[in-house]
């Protein structure tokens, strides 16, 4: 059972994206520089379209999911299954995204899909609840618990300023494709949950962020882990009472999907898209001090689809 | 033919009664929990008695059942009896233990097991303490929930590691939370009593102890089919008083006491010539003597209090918890103990429950957790609220729904999610940020009404700020709370539970849609 270093495979994923696209010879998009050596955009951003649909169009702008998930690779899913809610709360990743997302990765060859989530409330309802223990079981992939200790195994994150250790899950350590797939909402500790902070359900103890500066944990942890691609499921977003949710009401309907393999970069567009300031978002201000991604999305190269 | 058929119903009940306690799938659902331990005779006495309703007559059933047929329950619906059956079969089939095992006929205790008897009977309005300790289906559900469960977690875990070895996740690991020493050492102690009891001397439990035996044997006595000896067939071989599991047979006199007569159909099977009839027929009951065993009572009364010192100093042991990283410093000491919703509060919960711990075997969050003294001696073993172990998820209302004795009554799940059970308390002395000056808030993150919020304290950071009228003391605060030892954020139990205001809806005022986007 190995460990890998996420460093190596994002920098191997990247080199073999670029090497498809010597072979491939996509077309070259007018207006925008052609960079051979990663994906074709930095960052897609989609609005007004349901969940499928909106990926299809992202993911065919990034060149198909066949560039981030290749034959027999074992992928791992990890939605955000945190709270015990029905959909329509938004406080978990829209199920339909998380299905569509498993039957694109299998359609592309992969040999086995994994979906777990570290979840806050009960996990075996937070999983029936949420509609994504069903409709990621219909789309083929393995629902797998992330309930007991034994399941993580311990990394160093070398570049943690307060985090030093943490303890991952072996779906996460073992798996070759790792897809982040978090949802937008309010956060009451955070300020806002995205893709940084959907991080934390692969880890066993989420305490330890909590006693020991949260932002600044959160900004350590990714500086460790980068997964191979992040799709924000921006659909239904939960404006306030964050991460849980009161009621319905705290619920808007957005209609937006983001994609990207830069963590800091996905999150200041969500950001954006929920009407706030990247900059006052402390732990993503300190991952882009500290070169883990891009917070300033002027410098990036985004596609942005309207449906 | 008889004995066999009263072999299979006892495995019956004896596997579905454990199984409650052990269902980690959760196939059973709670009617068909209820349906299974409807016959149990003290709960459903209690239930009776708490909620006056015709579904809990399952005592009456057994009181009309015993009246025309004996004690059957005591071979068939009773849990412990099946316990023993079991272990004294087994301990046949060793040698070593065979030679403890020699049935006789024995005059009754009846000073003894009328007394206790009396007793239980007598404190049931003051309270459920000695039905609690004395109650076959509760202890047995003890020893289920408290020995034998976190042995068959264990076993699972290590199947469900051993297939994810071989790439197969489909069973997922449980994990053992928080085992009460105090309450698995006092199951131990009665399930080491027990068999002991049936290894040398039978059901003898059933005939000195247990309180619904004796209540029985009373009707039993008086029964209208019964064991008799059928003199002109009777060979006098005494094979029936060898076989007899309640030494109640006096094959010298051919007499049979009825009121110990579990009615296990041993004789009936053990005997060659059709000597013994179970049937309608009256011999009158020679009169049997009293035996004095104050001795033996001093003893089991001496290992009880030692037993009870054991659980005193262990739940001592259990309050301290290791501390590490920065150590909050200011204790919490709780007023009340949370008792779980539906139970109206501690004096209601205190006088019904008698710890059978399936609610705890079935708490889905697994907060329920044995007490030892949280709520004083009378409470021994009754279940809390323990927030240190999880907390009570937001809708579910599945310990009122299986509670055998009504201790916790169902409630529907609206109704639920206002109940008080507690209200939270702040301790910003042990608060991270006050201490560290950083964010966390993973208090008012696991709020399920929002009744904990974080307010602007000093610089961005923001500190939490409670609203008890919609708290509903549900412990998701305290138990997501980081610090060690002390939290800094707890639930003081309500006494009586109270009704919680439902939080505020206030609609999300929509952005103005102009399709660009903003960046």
């Amino acid at each position: 059972m190995e460990r890998r270093e996420f460093f190596r495979k994002s920098i191997g994923a990247g080199l073999a994206g670029g090497l498809a696209f010597f072979i491939g010879r996509p077309e070259k998009i007018i207006g925008t520089p052609y960079n051979p050596d990663g994906p074709l955009y930095d960052l897609v951003a989609v609005k007004g379209g349901e969940p499928e649909l909106m990926y299809e169009q992202a993911i065919k702008s990034l060149g198909g999911i066949g560039k981030f998930v290749k034959k027999n690779q074992t992928v791992v899913v990890k939605p955000n299954i945190g709270w015990d809610v029905t959909p329509e709360k938004a406080a978990n990743t829209n199920p339909k995204l998380v299905a569509h997302i498993i039957k694109s990765c299998l359609e592309a060859g992969a040999k086995k899909v994994y979906v777990f989530d570290n979840t806050c409330d009960q996990w075996k309802k937070c999983y029936q609840n949420s509609g994504i223990e069903k409709a990621a079981k219909n789309a083929g992939a393995e629902v797998v618990s992330g309930n007991a200790e034994g399941y993580y195994h311990e990394v160093k994150i070398p570049k943690g300023k307060k985090m030093k250790k943490a303890k991952v899950h072996e779906l996460v350590l073992n798996s070759d494709v790792f897809i982040n797939v978090p949802i937008i909402k309010h956060h009451s500790s955070s300020d806002l949950s995205l893709s940084m902070k959907n991080l934390m359900g692969i880890v066993w103890d989420r305490g330890f962020w909590h006693r020991n500066d949260l932002h600044q944990c959160i900004a350590d942890f990714s500086s460790y882990c980068k997964p191979t691609l992040n799709i924000i499921d921006g659909y239904r977003i939960m404006m306030k009472n964050g991460p849980r949710g009161v009621s319905v009401e705290d619920v808007n309907l957005v209609k937006s999907l983001i994609i990207s393999t830069d963590m800091v970069a996905a999150d200041a567009a969500a950001t954006k898209i929920f009407g706030s300031d990247p900059e006052k978002i402390d732990y993503l201000r300190i991952a882009n001090e500290m070169n883990i991604g891009e917070i300033n999305l002027g410098k990036l190269n985004i596609n942005r689809i309207k449906l | 033919m008889l004995k066999k058929l009263r072999v299979v119903i006892s495995l019956l009940f004896f596997i579905l009664t454990g199984f409650i306690f052990i269902d980690l799938g959760n196939w059973l659902s709670s009617t068909l929990v209820n349906k299974i331990v409807f016959l149990q005779f003290f709960p459903s006495l209690l239930k009776f008695l708490n909620i006056l309703s015709f579904f809990t007559c399952g005592f009456i059933i057994i009181i009309l059942i015993t009246i025309v047929f004996g004690r059957v329950y005591c071979s068939t619906v009773c849990p412990l009896g099946t316990l023993q059956d079991i272990i004294s079969y087994l301990s046949g089939k060793f040698r070593r233990f065979r030679i403890y095992r020699i049935n006789s006929f024995s005059l009754p205790s009846n000073r003894l097991r009328y007394t206790i008897l009396v007793i239980t009977f007598f404190t049931i309005p003051a309270g459920s303490l000695v039905i609690s300790l004395l109650d076959p289906y509760s202890n047995f559900g003890r020893i289920v929930a408290n020995l034998f469960r976190p042995v068959y977690i264990s076993g699972n875990d290590l199947l469900a590691v051993i297939l994810e070895r071989l790439g197969w996740y489909g069973l997922s690991r449980i994990g053992l939370k928080h085992i009460d020493p105090g309450s698995l050492l006092f199951a131990f102690f009665v399930f080491v009593v027990i068999a002991a009891l049936s290894v040398s001397k039978g059901r003898l439990f059933c005939n000195t102890i247990c309180p619904a035996g004796s209540f029985l044997g009373l009707l039993s006595r008086f029964s209208l089919f019964r064991f008799v000896f059928d003199e002109d067939s009777c060979t006098r071989c005494f094979r029936c008083e060898g076989s007899c599991k309640s030494r109640c047979i006096d094959s010298d006199e051919l007499t049979i006491d009825m009121s110990r007569c579990v009615s296990c159909f041993n004789c009936i099977e053990s005997c060659p010539s059709g000597g013994m009839i179970y049937g309608i027929k009256h011999k009158p009951s020679k009169k049997v003597h009293n035996v004095d065993l104050s001795r033996r009572e001093n003893i089991k009364t001496g290992i009880g209090v030692l037993s009870l010192i054991s659980g005193l100093s262990l739940s001592a042991a259990r309050d301290s918890i290791s501390g590490s990283g920065i150590n909050t410093t200011v204790p919490v000491r709780k007023k009340y103990p949370v008792t779980p919703p539906g139970s109206f509060g501690i004096e209601y919960f205190g006088k019904s429950c008698t710890a059978c711990h399936l609610c705890i075997s079935r708490c889905p969050t697994r907060v329920l957790q044995p007490s030892v003294l949280e709520y004083g001696i009378e409470g021994i073993f009754q279940p809390f609220m323990d927030y240190s172990a999880s907390y009570c998820n937001f809708e579910c209302t599945v310990c009122g729904n299986v509670c055998p004795t009504g201790a916790i009554l169902p409630v529907p799940a609206d109704e639920k999610k206002q109940l008080q059970l507690g209200k939270s308390v702040f301790v910003k002395e042990n608060c991270i940020v006050e201490i560290k000056k950083t964010e966390c808030g993973a208090c008012s993150e696991h709020c399920p009404t929002k009744a904990v919020q974080m307010a602007p304290y000093t610089g961005k950071i923001k500190i939490p700020v409670i609203n008890n009228i919609i708290c509903i003391g549900c412990g998701a605060c305290e138990y997501a709370c980081p610090v060690k030892p002390y939290k800094a954020i707890y639930v003081d139990g309500n006494p009586v539970h109270l009704v919680a205001e439902k939080p505020e809806v206030k609609k999300t005022e929509k952005k103005k849609e102009n399709g660009d986007f903003p960046f």
